[in-house]
């Protein structure tokens, strides 16, 4: 179904869950998205929301037990992931997916040489030599801008910085020319300046090697510049989905409004106190029964407390999770033309 | 009001972990048996010698000795090599030992506990001295110096003020019970590093945390905000600590014992037990069985509770 | 890293002292001495062993000629010993680590007793850690690999039962049900290799049980960490994953227990040279204090010090081996 359409990756209804001793945490329950070639999906969400366990899922990475994929379906290039044998879904972990990590610090394994941890996903992937294995990795030191490239391989994870090691990551997974990267707050450790560069080079890798990104990250700053399209993500939910510039232009949730109002924007409100979103995200093993988002809310209303809310679609390709959805969709749009009245 | 918040999240906390904790069947059963064997320990003795006339000693009182009979209805671990009820002399034996490794344990608490605080809180260079020191300990072979201490200070050597506490405490001109308190400040002495180590480490970590410096603040001398302050706010890791030396002090009594360091006649601890059966093992194997069988389940039932207090207090960090 | 050895080297100069200085304060403070467990000894020939052995002189003399022995000193020049090193420097004879003679075995000197006796010790406790270790560590990988399964229960409750029985137990149960039982193995005496077997069992027992719970804590933890989801995201196999990638940082905590556990061992070789009656340097050094055999006992106590502290540096600098991270300053 989805070869056809250039579609590269599609999830729909995944259930991951974790059992623990508060009882079954439903961190992901009931994604759904798409992913065409080339393009760069973006999923927004606080810590907690699901966005990294969605992808650790994809990938088949979830700890079992205690995680367990609970339901849906994941189809990588027309492959059912979910039905692929463990050892099948390791020939594509690295070569046709590859991931980058939230804190470059401790995603390196600290005992092992750089060039260590390069080499051995190409020898694995591509069958290289040692030789060729060690030529790659030089390269894809360079490509990833490690000018001294020579020089650094033969170090150890915890002699580069931050910064430098968030580099080697990603030239660790684009070592084998992945279809698929997926990043994982891969600036969220990072100092502000290291984090523009870093992103700037993703955008640029991706430009060069035609490959599809999803960017998982808690800033929606971050995305802005960089994806086609973002999922919203609140409490293991989707709670809006559309194309990144209809979703900032106008938005059709409260929860995606909160977060974009929490956006420093230095062309406006200079001086003013940032807006945060009141309260916490909720604790995803005891749910109640009806929004998640309904006490943090500034529209809520008595129904948000009782009923689940639906899942509205907009129009072609903007859904949002709210009772109220096509209310918050025409409020958004007439801020936007109040604001762009004033310019 | 805040106090409020402070004891409810402060019972909270421990309500959580005693549930976690009640959840981990092994620690339970480590608890189980620990209760049995110290209630059995306390009150056995009295009820042998009021059901079958034994004395404490688990002599007849008709004098009527069967040298090392087998285990029987009468006896039900057998007799000893001097006839004496082994039932009887492994409860008795269970008082010294369990004595031994909770004393001990207490002495090395004292030392460990106001060791570890003061060096973390005072900080700096005091600290670095001081932890200097518990490494350099670490590094003597201690084993070999506490044989030397009770070896020369045991029997009659044992020094003034040991047999002063041990009169004071236990019955006046008794060298046996001297060299039991002789046994527990060597013990002591020697386990009270790591302790130190421990609650060096969770007070360097509170030491900044508000309520001290509100403490610090309002005028609380540096001895109050160590010991009223910090002190208890370091009891779960001290706890589990705790819990652990205990066997392993026993486990040194006991091979002290062996030796004929340890617990000496008329007094019987369980290691001094088995070391004796030990003479007979091939003729009459319960005279190290069953004391070394009493021990082995009270050392095994105290780490597995060790363990599950471990990861209940600290579940976070599942370390050794 | 060699300026961190020789300095860790000198350290262990002063410490050494310290030990030896302990242990003759306690020998030395304890009423009694050797003489008073032997026979009573005419007035004449007791005063001339004490002019012999410096008992004549005031403590601190007698102190600094016990430290000058244990360390070094210029020979004096009616001494004719060939003990411990010796060395000529700028015209002086020096001789060093020489232990002196023992009081209760006549005419042997100390530095033979250790020599004679070190290798039974020696070679029970190197054997012994050789195998906890390679009991401990297999243990601890299978449990925490198959954590939660019959084999992680199984060998953790082994690991407990290895902590709660005491070796001087284990020791003679085990001779029991081989050495009587099959008459496999000669119990209590030592030569051939099978009467090494079974102290050797006795005395890693409990090493084996420490380190298999040491390895799977280790192993756990390490398995949740960051860089083995990225090792497994690479698409490397599990076996790839725990061999190149988890098991140098999960066996750390295994190294560190190797300082604690020499001393451990030193206890144990002491129980299980008892329990095996094997002549080793454990069973002397319990004769020597028991005999108030202070020349054999400051010895042996400086001895194992030294040795002790040897090991403990050897395993602080191979942590650097293991562990990139660890710059010795």
């Amino acid at each position: 179904m989805s070869e056809n359409n250039g579609t590269i990756l599609s999830v729909s209804d995944l259930k991951t869950y974790f059992m623990t001793e508060d009882g079954v945490v439903k961190a992901v329950d009931g994604i759904s998205f798409e992913l065409k070639k080339g393009e760069t999906l973006g999923i927004v969400g606080e810590s907690g929301s699901g966005k990294s366990v969605t992808n650790l899922s994809v990938m088949r990475l979830i700890q079992e037990p205690p995680g367990k994929i609970a339901g849906g379906q994941i189809v990588f290039d027309g492959i059912d992931v979910l039905g692929l044998p463990i050892d099948e879904v390791r020939k594509i972990r690295g070569k046709r997916i590859a991931m980058i990590f939230q804190d470059p610090m401790t995603s390196l394994n600290p005992f092992l040489k750089i060039s260590k941890q390069l080499m051995e996903v190409t020898q694995l992937h591509l069958g290289h030599s040692k030789k060729q294995a060690y030529d790659h990795a030089v390269k894809m030191l360079k490509m990833v801008g490690i000018s001294d490239a020579e020089e650094r391989i033969g170090s150890y994870p915890h002699e580069f910085s931050g910064g430098m090691r968030q580099r080697v990551m990603i030239a660790m997974a684009l070592s084998c020319d992945p279809e698929l990267l997926i990043a994982d707050e891969p600036t969220t450790a990072l100092d502000v300046t290291i984090q523009a560069q870093i992103l700037e080079l993703i955008k640029d890798l991706k430009a060069r090697m035609g490959t599809s990104v999803i960017l998982i990250t808690h800033d929606l700053g971050v995305v802005a510049g960089m994806t086609d399209k973002i999922v919203v993500m609140y409490a293991g939910k989707v709670f809006e989905q559309a194309p990144t510039r209809e979703l900032f232009a106008t938005p059709a949730n409260p929860y995606t409004k909160g977060l974009l109002k929490s956006v420093p924007d230095p062309a406006h409100e200079q001086g003013n106190p940032l807006y945060q979103i009141p309260g916490l995200p909720p604790d995803v093993a005891h749910l109640p029964p009806g929004c998640p988002f309904a006490d943090r809310c500034y529209r809520v209303e008595e129904i948000c407390h009782r009923e689940f809310p639906p899942f509205v679609q907009i129009n072609e390709n903007h859904h949002s999770l709210c009772h109220f959805a096509n209310e918050v969709y025409e409020e958004s749009k007439k801020e936007k033309l109040a604001t762009d009245g004033h310019r | 009001m805040v106090e409020n918040v402070e004891i409810i999240k402060g019972t909270s906390l421990w309500r959580d972990a005693w549930k976690r904790l009640l959840k981990n069947k092994l620690a339970v059963f480590g608890l189980v048996v620990l209760a049995i064997m110290a209630l059995l320990v306390i009150f056995g003795p009295e009820i042998i010698y009021l059901t079958t006339g034994f004395t404490a000693d688990g002599i007849p009182e008709d004098g009527n000795l069967i040298k090392s009979f087998p285990p029987s209805l009468i006896h039900p671990m057998g007799t000893d090599e001097a006839g004496r009820d082994m039932l009887a002399r492994v409860l008795q034996g269970g008082r010294i030992s369990l004595m031994v490794g909770i004393i001990s344990t207490f002495v090395s608490l004292i030392v460990g506990v106001s060791y570890g605080a003061i060096a973390g809180y005072l900080g700096g260079r005091i600290d670095n001295l001081m932890m200097r020191v518990v490494d350099m300990i670490y590094a003597i072979p201690y084993i070999l110096i506490v044989i030397v201490l009770l070896s020369v200070f045991g029997g009659q050597n044992t020094p003034g003020w040991i047999s002063f506490l041990s009169d004071t405490f236990g019955g006046a001109g008794n060298q046996g019970l001297s060299q039991i308190f002789m046994l527990f400040f060597a013990l002591g002495l020697v386990s009270w590093l790591t302790m130190a180590r421990v609650v060096r480490g969770q007070v360097l970590s509170l030491k900044n945390q508000e309520f001290v410096v509100a403490a610090k603040a309002t005028g609380v001398s540096t001895f109050g905000i160590i010991f009223r302050h910090l002190v208890p706010n370091t009891l779960g890791p001290v706890i589990v600590y705790a819990t652990l030396t205990v066997p392993s002090v026993m486990l040194t009594e006991a091979f002290l014992s062996y030796l004929g360091l340890g617990v000496q006649a008329p007094f019987a601890s369980w290691g001094s037990l088995a070391s004796d059966g030990i003479r007979n093992i091939a003729i009459f194997p319960w005279q190290l069985i069953f004391p070394g069988l009493t021990m082995a389940l009270t050392l095994f039932s105290l780490n597995f509770l060790g363990d599950g207090l471990r990861d209940a207090l600290d579940p976070q960090t599942r370390k050794f | 890293m060699l300026s961190f050895i020789l300095r860790r080297l000198l350290i262990i100069i002063p410490m050494a002292l310290l030990v030896v200085t302990l242990t003759w304060g306690l020998i030395r403070i304890a009423p009694g001495t050797f003489y008073d467990s032997d026979k009573k000894l005419p007035p004449a020939i007791k005063a001339n062993i004490e002019k012999k052995y410096g008992l004549d002189k005031p403590w601190y003399q007698q102190y600094f000629l016990m430290l000058g022995n244990v360390t070094c000193r210029i020979k004096g020049t009616d001494e004719i010993t060939e003990n411990g090193l010796q060395f000529s420097l700028a015209g002086y004879d020096f001789k060093c680590l020489d232990f002196g003679d023992s009081l209760k075995y006549q005419g042997q000197s100390v530095n033979e007793i250790i020599r004679r006796h070190l290798p039974y010790s020696a070679t029970i406790g190197i054997l012994a850690y050789l195998l906890a270790l390679m009991v401990g560590l297999s243990a601890g990988i299978i449990a925490a690999l198959k954590q939660n399964t019959f084999w992680d229960y199984g060998s953790m409750a082994l690991a407990m039962l290895g902590l709660s029985v005491p070796n001087f137990v284990f020791g003679p149960i085990l001779v029991l049900f081989f050495a009587i039982g099959i008459y496999l193995f000669p119990p209590a005496r030592w030569g051939g290799f099978s009467a090494v077997i079974l102290p050797v069992i006795t005395l890693s027992a409990i090493y084996a049980a420490y380190i298999a719970r040491l390895t799977r804590a280790g192993m756990l933890e390490v398995m949740r960490s960051d860089y083995i989801r990225t090792a497994r995201a690479k698409g490397l196999d599990e076996k790839t994953v725990l061999l190149r990638h988890a098991l140098r940082g999960g066996i750390i905590p295994v190294v560190s227990f190797t300082g604690p556990a020499l001393a451990g061992l030193l206890a144990g070789t002491v129980v299980v040279e008892r329990v095996f009656a094997i002549p080793g340097l454990g069973n002397i050094f319990i004769q020597s204090v028991l005999n108030r055999d202070e020349p054999l006992t400051l010895g042996i106590v400086a001895f194992l010090s030294i040795l002790i502290m040897i090991f403990n540096l050897a395993v602080d600098v191979s942590y650097g081996f293991l562990d990139p991270r660890i710059r010795y300053e």
